[in-house]
């Protein structure tokens, strides 16, 4: 399978502090790569530097490339890039002024789409895509604060499905919710490969080893081993993360 | 062993800041409480009681020295617009009320973008070094006396309003009837842009600490569905802290609706309703100062009185209005929830 994103030598600053240096790294194409490593490794970084959201904070700074099917993302506009890289965060942050509909269907406006039928049917879509369909389509009008965690998270998913991204990035996206929330988005994870490309930033390593084909471990801001996710969790060929996957750390 | 000590003597200073969790042999010895608390209850209950019984007052006493005018006229001093303190003596409080309204409206149609300009400048997008500098200097707006502005008023704005601006304004759009007749610079239109100034320090100071409010979070989930820096302020920021805003909004309404002496300076002080915002007008706070001292007959000062006590009715009104429209608002956000 082919690489769709593919970071080059990518390093990321906050202030003077380095957080990540020179990650290469190769993200395949319908598949869910799984980033995992111990707080502060520079994960989370890493992930927002995908779609240029690390820049966002102030001070923060990129160096290298990130490629997008052989596209370098840092010579296209930051509001370009993100409508093609969605992205779900650690906390689900969905607009508590707007009812689930106008959630799900934010994007979209933003993109200029007022069509009510195209409106209605994306929404659908996402809502059914997310696995939230069923819970929510009486309540439409609710607000978006009302749902549960878990259902939020998922709204929140649908959001970032409405505009049809290629990519997926998803920062901890169960770090607050309980198991049964946990797997049922780790059953949708499953479920979107099959349209996009999906990279996770995990705590968790059996979240890792449940979702994903491809796993990254990294420590102290570098990339330290890289491989389909069984080998790296059977057969780890590094030291440091033989000592994490099995608990020696982090 | 380092470690170990170290999260002891945490603890410890932990248990020192938690005056309620104390153990035994941490922190300072505790002297039961037999006094300090109680009289601390005590004096925060009388001190919070207090302003409400002090608004109760002023209501009595406005009322009680009103009395005579609410007697004399009841409800026609609400519809009559004559002000004649020479026999027969009649009183009438509607042009007054009509240059509050119309002098508040033109300070919030003017005061509020420019405000929320500024809080949006400050919360979002100004550089770090420049934000501390603006907010004290917008601040600072808010302490300049208003005696000051009024002053400013006549011998800055004033000229420039009746050579420069009212005539363009005129130019422009002498087809409606706010803007016709001939502009002098003290007039409604003048008191109305002096109160937008006097209350863009509130409006925007409150708006600002609304917007800080509102989480990173949201901002992200907006730049994240390829949001602009002006649709991520719009879709998230404004919209999340459409509440604080408007709060913000009816302090500076409540300050443009009692403002004296900018207005009274500003504003032609002429007893007449009249369409034109380039005509002469007054405001009830500018009348009951032009006509205090010179008040003569005990019922003219009455009817003064009564018109404070209208002043103060309406701001609890525009309050009480702000409140529901404000509840609304926020339910309407929330949907059926």
């Amino acid at each position: 399978m082919a690489a769709k994103i593919r970071t080059e030598k990518v390093s990321a600053w906050y202030g003077p502090k380095k957080a990540i240096e020179d990650i290469t790294l190769d993200f395949e194409e319908q598949a869910v790569s799984a980033i995992i490593g111990p707080s502060g490794c520079g994960k989370s970084t890493l992930i927002r530097c995908l779609n240029r959201m690390h820049e966002t904070i102030p001070k923060a700074r990129v160096e290298g490339k990130v490629l997008l099917s052989g596209e370098d993302i840092y010579g296209l506009p930051a509001v370009t890039v993100r409508r093609r890289i969605g992205m779900v965060f650690q906390k689900a942050n969905p607009f508590p002024t707007m009812s689930i509909y106008e959630n799900v269907a934010a994007g979209l406006r933003l993109n200029g789409e007022r069509n009510r039928d195209r409106l209605d049917t994306a929404v659908l879509e996402s809502l059914k895509q997310a696995a939230l369909w069923d819970e929510v389509k009486d309540s439409l009008e609710k607000s978006g604060a009302s749902l549960s965690g878990g259902q939020q998270q998922r709204l929140c998913i649908a959001r970032a499905l409405a505009v049809r991204p290629e990519v997926l990035l998803m920062d901890e996206p169960c770090a607050a919710l309980d198991p049964i929330a946990t797997a049922k988005i780790e059953d949708l994870i499953f479920d979107l490969k099959k349209d996009y490309t999906v990279v996770i930033v995990t705590h968790n390593m059996q979240q890792a080893a449940r979702v994903a084909e491809t796993t990254a471990f990294m420590y102290l801001g570098h990339l330290i081993e890289v491989g389909p996710t069984r080998e790296l969790f059977e057969r780890p060929k590094e030291t440091l993360t033989e000592s994490y996957i099995t608990g020696r750390f982090g | 062993m380092d470690k170990r000590y170290i999260a002891e003597d945490r603890f410890a200073i932990e248990r020192r800041m938690h005056p309620f969790r104390r153990s035994p042999g941490v922190g300072r010895p505790v002297s039961p409480d037999t006094l300090g608390d109680p009289l601390f209850q005590w004096f925060s209950t009388a001190v919070a009681l207090g302003v409400v019984g002090l608004l109760v007052l002023i209501t009595v006493i406005l009322s009680l020295a009103a009395q005579d005018s609410i007697r004399t006229f009841g409800l026609g001093f609400l519809t009559g617009n004559v002000w004649n303190p020479v026999p027969p003596l009649v009183f009438g409080a509607v042009p007054f009320v009509y240059g509050t309204l119309v002098t508040s409206a033109l300070a919030l149609l003017f005061g509020v973008p420019i405000s929320l300009g500024i809080a949006i400048f400050l919360s979002e997008l100004s550089p770090p070094w420049l934000r501390i500098p603006l907010t004290y200097v917008v601040e600072l707006l808010a302490a300049v006396p208003s005696v000051v502005y009024g002053l400013w008023g006549i011998f800055v704005l004033g000229p420039v309003m009746r050579v420069s601006v009212e005539p363009v304004v005129q130019d422009i759009f002498g087809f409606l009837p706010i803007f016709q007749g001939n502009p002098i610079g003290t007039d409604k239109f003048t008191a109305g842009v002096i109160l937008a100034i006097m209350i863009i320090p509130t409006i925007s100071a409150v708006s600002r600490e609304a917007l800080l409010a509102v989480p990173d979070n949201q901002r992200e989930a907006a730049l994240s569905l390829g949001a602009t820096r002006w649709e991520t302020t719009r879709v998230a920021v404004l919209r999340y802290a459409r509440a604080g805003i408007f709060g913000a909004i009816i302090l500076g309404l409540g300050r443009a609706v009692g403002e004296t002496m900018a207005v009274t300076m500003t504003i032609g002080n002429r007893n007449a309703i009249s369409v034109s915002l380039f005509d002469q007008g007054q405001t009830i706070a500018s009348w009951i100062a032009n006509n205090f001292l010179n008040a003569t007959d005990p019922l003219e000062l009455s009817a003064l009185i009564e018109l404070g006590l209208v002043l103060m009715l309406m701001s609890l009104v525009i309050n009480v209005f702000a409140r529901l429209m404000l509840g609304r608002v926020l339910r309407r956000g929330e949907g059926a929830a």
